[in-house]
Formats: C-alpha cells, structure tokens, sequence
C-alpha cells in the first residue's frame, strides 16, 4: 500500500517536471528577472533530485506545496476548504446508488423473467451506458430549469443543492449494483437454504430480505472499490456542471492551468483515497463473512 | 403361434418404424456437430435484444464510415451567416424540424430570416460557427468509434499476453507479475489518462495510448485467471508429453480456448473507451478544435444548451445509443458464449 503510494507520488512528480508550459499565468508580462525570482521563491531553480526530495519529505509530513495559481494558498488548504462537498456529494451518491441498485436487483430476481425484471434490467443498463454528464445536464434542465424545484447549481442552499449532483453521480453506482444484485440474488434464491425458509411457510419477501439479501450482498463489498473509482471519475463532470466548489472541480481547473502542486497534490489525495477504500474492502470482507477466513490464502485464484 | 402373428403385421410398419428411427437418429447428431461459434451464434440470435443491439452498431458504423465520402456539408466549414440554424429536413413539417424555431414564444422561421437559400437544408441545424451539425456528427462519431477501436486493439495487444506469460509461467513470475498489475491498478486511471494527456501532444494517438494504458489491466487479469484454469486440464498435459514447445501449446492450444473471454472483454472496454474519450473532451483536455469526437460536441451544445438545446441533444443521443447497443451486445454474447455466467 505504502509502496503504491510512493510510486505514485513519485511518478506524478516526474512527469510534472515533463508538462509542457509555464505554470505562471500571465507569462507574457514577466521579465526573466522576475520569472528568476519567482522560480527561486517556490524552488523550482533547484536541480529536479532536490525538487523530488523536498516535496517527498514535504508530502510525508502532509505539506503539499503551494498553489502556483490560487493566491499562494498551501495545497492542503485548498483541499481542507473543499473536501467537505465533495465528501458530502460522493457519501450521499454511493448511498443513494446502493440502495436504489439493491431494491432494484432484488425486485428483478424476485420477478425474475417478469416485465419487472425487463424493465429494471433495462434501466439498470440505461443507467449504466448513459454518460454520466449527460444525465446530469438532464437532471439540471427538468429539475432545475423547467420546474424550477431545486437550484440550478452553486452550493449555498445547503442540501438543497447537493440533491441534484447527488443524483447524476448516483446513477453509476446504481446500475452497477443492480446488475450485480440481480445476479447474486438469483443463485442465491435458488439454494437449499432458501428452499428450507420457503418450506416453513415464512413469506417472499421475507426470504428476499432476511435471508437471501444478506448473503447476497457480501460480494457486493469487492465492486465498492471500482466504484469508488468512478465516484471520483464522475465527480469532476458533475461538480463542474452543477458548479459544486469541490475537489474535483478544482481539479480540472488546475489541469487547465498547469498548477503543479495542485495537480500533484489532488493526485496523491485521489490515489490515496482509493488505496484506503481497498484496504477497508479487503478487511470489511473477512469481517462480515467468516468462511473467507477459513478458505484463507486462496484470494489470488 | 408368434409366427403367425408377425405375419399378420403389414409390412409398411416395419418399414415405417425403420425410417422414423434413422431420423430421430439425425435429430440426435445434429446438435453435436455443431462447432462452439455456431452454437453461440444460434444463441445469440435467440436473444432479441443482442440481435437489434448488433444491427444499431452495424448500421451506425456503417454511416459513420461512409460519411467520408457521403457527407452532406463538409464538417469543417465555417458559415458564420448560418450560425445557429434550426434542424430542416425536406418535406418535414413538424415545428423544430422544418426550419423553424421558439423566438419569445412564436415559432418564426430562422431560414428566412438569415437569407439562407430554399434549398440549402441542414437536416440537424448548425452551431455557432454554421458548421453543419449532421456532418460534424458523423465526423465525431467515426472519431470517437475510431478511437475505441484503437485502444481496444491496444489492449488486446498488451493485456493478453501478459496474462498468458503470468498464468503459463506461474510460480514467482506470476506473482511479482501480479503484484505489479496491483500496484498499478491502485492508480485512479482518471489520474493516469489526465496526467498523460497533460504530458503527451493534444491528438488522437495521445487520447489512444492513454485509454490502452488503463485498459489493459482488466484484460490481463481475465486472460491470466482463464490461463490458470485451462493449462491444468488433460490436453494441455497431452500437448507437454508429446513434446511440443510451450509457446506453440500457448498459442495452439490455451489461446484459442480463451477467444471468447477475450471477445466479450473486448466488447465492454470499446464503450468504456468511448465513455473515457467523451468524458476527457468534456473537461477540456480531450480532443482540440477544430477536430470534433462525440465528447466535444457535446461540451460545445453545453455551452449554448438553453437556447440551442438539439445542439446537445443529438450527439448525446447517438453517443447513449452506442453505449446501450454495444452493453446489450456484450450481455448477449457472453450469455451466447457461456450460459453459466448470466449476468
């Protein structure tokens, strides 16, 4: 995990020193004196092995530079600032979209070969093939524009603004899980267990719920981590959209205007976030199903 | 008293019992001999969804690819006059496709009104610059298609070998093989395809070699995991006593039995490339103008989405129709290829 992170950061901060451009962004106006002075001020003068160093020892004790672009700010500020939106955004999202996607897969196994089942697989695969950015721009043109229910973007309405986002980043995850939902739901509903609980008489939907849901949704836990993933993904189309002032947003500005330490730093942040989601995948695993443990040793195959 | 009743049997009986059981033989047979493409293709038939699914990408291609020759503007030509002319097409007199538009609530046709001649038509309307849509559409759709191709192939190319070489091999080889794709693949590809568009020259080949970059892991990962399965049974075994070299059983014997992985996993990372390359073009560090994809048209109808909204609208269309066909598609044939795996 550590090692992933290492080279992470230091692969990104390799190619940074390949980007093409000049990170200051009124390039034309400055004198090479001041374009000097400036180097010298953030250490970019200094040979690139000591660039690397600074930053690596920096990066350790979660100093991240500074912004090039944003008024001088350090890097970990801007990313304090704005974490909180986006964190909301993506918590609400995968809530929201696993909900949804396990109600939905559990309907289409329990009414397996039904038009339920049809038309849930169908928009399950509707949601997973429509570009996430067009649902968005979907999203804000009903709700926001022509029945004006919900504001059009910006995040000063408290919740009432991160419903929209919510949403278009929801529909990923909602398809996923469905699809997988559905699947795992019919073998399980089809096992001998199941067969002994309908036996007694208990009721469908019971068996759906209390027996058959709990196993069916533990393998569920190893897509969290491509989930998460796309969560990210997503997360910059959709905040630029709604106009969220979240990570990702700050993201594609900072690509498009050659902010080093930012750029390095989201990467990092980003990398980082990911590599503790499947570490909590790969314990939160052996957590809830005890038999993992007991076939131990065989996660490779 | 046995023999005697025989005899009182007909002989066309017996004759007609002989023929019905040579063709319930046939019957029999005739599925056996049956080879595993057949066998798919009349599954996959069965399956409506696949067979229109398969139809739309063919039609779609089809255009896309004739449209260098067949198209009906060209796609680079700036008529500034023109800009922003409603979608007209010959002998349609539905308000919004004969030329006309919603000025302040009254339908006026913009045609006129711009002087633009009777019988020039732009059956999806231009954009700002007056290009016509239809043919910027068609462009951008062979793109972005030619880009999903590319990186598909690229993927091929780099992720089945390398989990051929990581399954065959085995042992320590596998694991530190294995241990890198991990490494890797902790890497947000977002970060990857973004970090490698920012270093290499704006264009095509840059968006193609950063999509086979990601790509490839979950294709190595299949192909090694079906290795690992296949090189266990008894003709692979066979294959080793009789002494052939392992690369020809590699190529002999295991590839072959992996084509259909390979397929169907092909089939889901060209809608996932497609999906990449839009998504990049939309954020801005996609595809540069005047060069259009599908993601460029539709961040360009973005821009001018509330007043111009069928510039949107049609890209974003076509763009969700390739997506579904090829999903469907992919469904299809991996329940045509292995009834097991319904998914």
């Amino acid at each position: 995990m550590i090692v992933t992170l290492l080279l992470i950061s230091s692969v990104t901060f390799l190619l940074m020193q390949k980007l093409p451009g000049s990170p200051y962004g009124n390039e034309e106006k400055l004198t090479n004196v001041q374009k000097a002075v400036m180097n010298h001020q953030y250490g970019l003068d200094k040979p690139v092995v000591v660039q690397y160093l600074y930053y690596m020892v920096g990066v350790a004790k979660g100093n991240l530079g500074v912004s090039l672009q944003f008024g001088n700010q350090p890097v970990s500020k801007i990313i304090a600032t704005r974490i909180g939106p986006s964190v909301q955004l993506g918590i609400q999202a995968l809530i929201i979209g696993t909900v949804v996607g396990i109600l939905f897969g559990i309907i289409s196994a329990r009414f397996q070969n039904t038009w339920l089942d049809t038309s849930t697989s169908l928009f399950a695969i509707l949601g997973g093939s429509v570009p996430n950015f067009v649902f968005a721009v979907l999203l804000q043109l009903f709700f926001a524009i022509d029945l004006k229910w919900l504001p059009i973007g910006l995040w000063d309405n408290g919740f009432a603004s991160s419903i929209l986002p919510s949403l278009a980043l929801a529909i990923t995850p909602m398809a996923d899980s469905a699809r997988f939902i559905r699947t795992e739901m019919i073998d399980v509903l089809h096992s001998d267990y199941i067969e002994l609980a309908r036996s007694t008489g208990v009721d469908e939907w019971t068996v759906a719920f209390r027996y058959g849901l709990r196993n069916a949704v533990i393998p569920l836990i190893t897509i969290l981590g491509p989930m998460v993933a796309s969560l990210l993904t997503g997360s910059l189309v959709v905040e630029q959209i709604f106009a969220v002032p979240g990570i990702g947003e700050q993201f594609t500005k900072s690509i498009l205007s050659n902010d080093y330490f930012t750029i390095m730093g989201l990467t990092i942040l980003y990398s980082t976030l990911l590599v503790i989601v499947i570490l909590i995948v790969d314990i939160l695993y052996v957590l809830i199903d005890p038999r993992i443990r007991l076939i131990g040793g065989t996660r490779d195959e | 008293m046995s023999k005697t009743n025989v005899q009182q049997v007909p002989d066309k009986y017996f004759t007609l019992s002989q023929q019905s059981e040579a063709e319930e033989n046939i019957q029999d047979t005739q599925p056996v001999s049956l080879s595993f493409y057949r066998d798919s293709w009349r599954r996959i038939k069965k399956n409506k969804g696949a067979v229109v699914s398969l139809i739309i990408l063919l039609i779609i291609l089809v255009i896309a690819v004739g449209s260098i020759w067949f198209s009906p503007h060209n796609p680079d030509t700036q008529q500034v006059q023109y800009s922003f002319l409603p979608p007209k097409i010959p002998g349609l007199h539905i308000n919004g496709f004969n030329g006309y538009a919603k000025q302040a609530g009254v339908w006026v046709d913009v045609y006129k009104e711009k002087d633009v001649p009777s019988s020039v038509y732009f059956y999806l309307g231009t954009d700002q610059f007056g290009r016509d849509l239809l043919s910027r559409l068609l462009y951008g759709t062979r793109i972005s298609l030619l880009i999903a191709f590319s990186a598909a192939f690229l993927d091929l190319t780099i992720g089945v070998p390398y989990g051929l070489i990581s399954g065959w091999l085995g042992g320590k080889a596998d694991t530190i093989m294995q241990r890198a794709l991990e490494i890797i693949s902790g890497v947000p590809t977002l970060v990857v395809v973004v970090l490698m568009l920012l270093i290499f020259p704006p264009g095509i080949p840059s968006i193609i070699m950063a999509l086979a970059l990601i790509g490839w892991i979950t294709m190595a990962r299949v192909v090694r995991g079906q290795t690992l399965q296949i090189k266990n049974q008894e003709f692979i075994l066979a294959a080793r006593v009789l002494g052939q070299r392992p690369v020809k059983t590699v190529l002999g014997h295991i590839l072959p039995n992996l084509s259909s992985v390979i397929i169907i996993q092909t089939m889901f990372t060209i809608p996932e490339a497609i999906f990449f390359e839009a998504f990049l073009s939309f954020i801005g560090v996609g595809m540069r103008a005047p060069n259009a994809s599908l993601g460029t048209l539709i961040n360009d109808g973005y821009q001018t989405f509330q007043f111009y909204p069928h510039l949107m609208w049609y890209p974003a269309l076509i763009i969700s129709l390739i997506m579904i066909a090829f999903n469907i598609f992919a469904d299809g044939l991996r329940d045509a290829f292995d009834p097991k795996m319904k998914g």
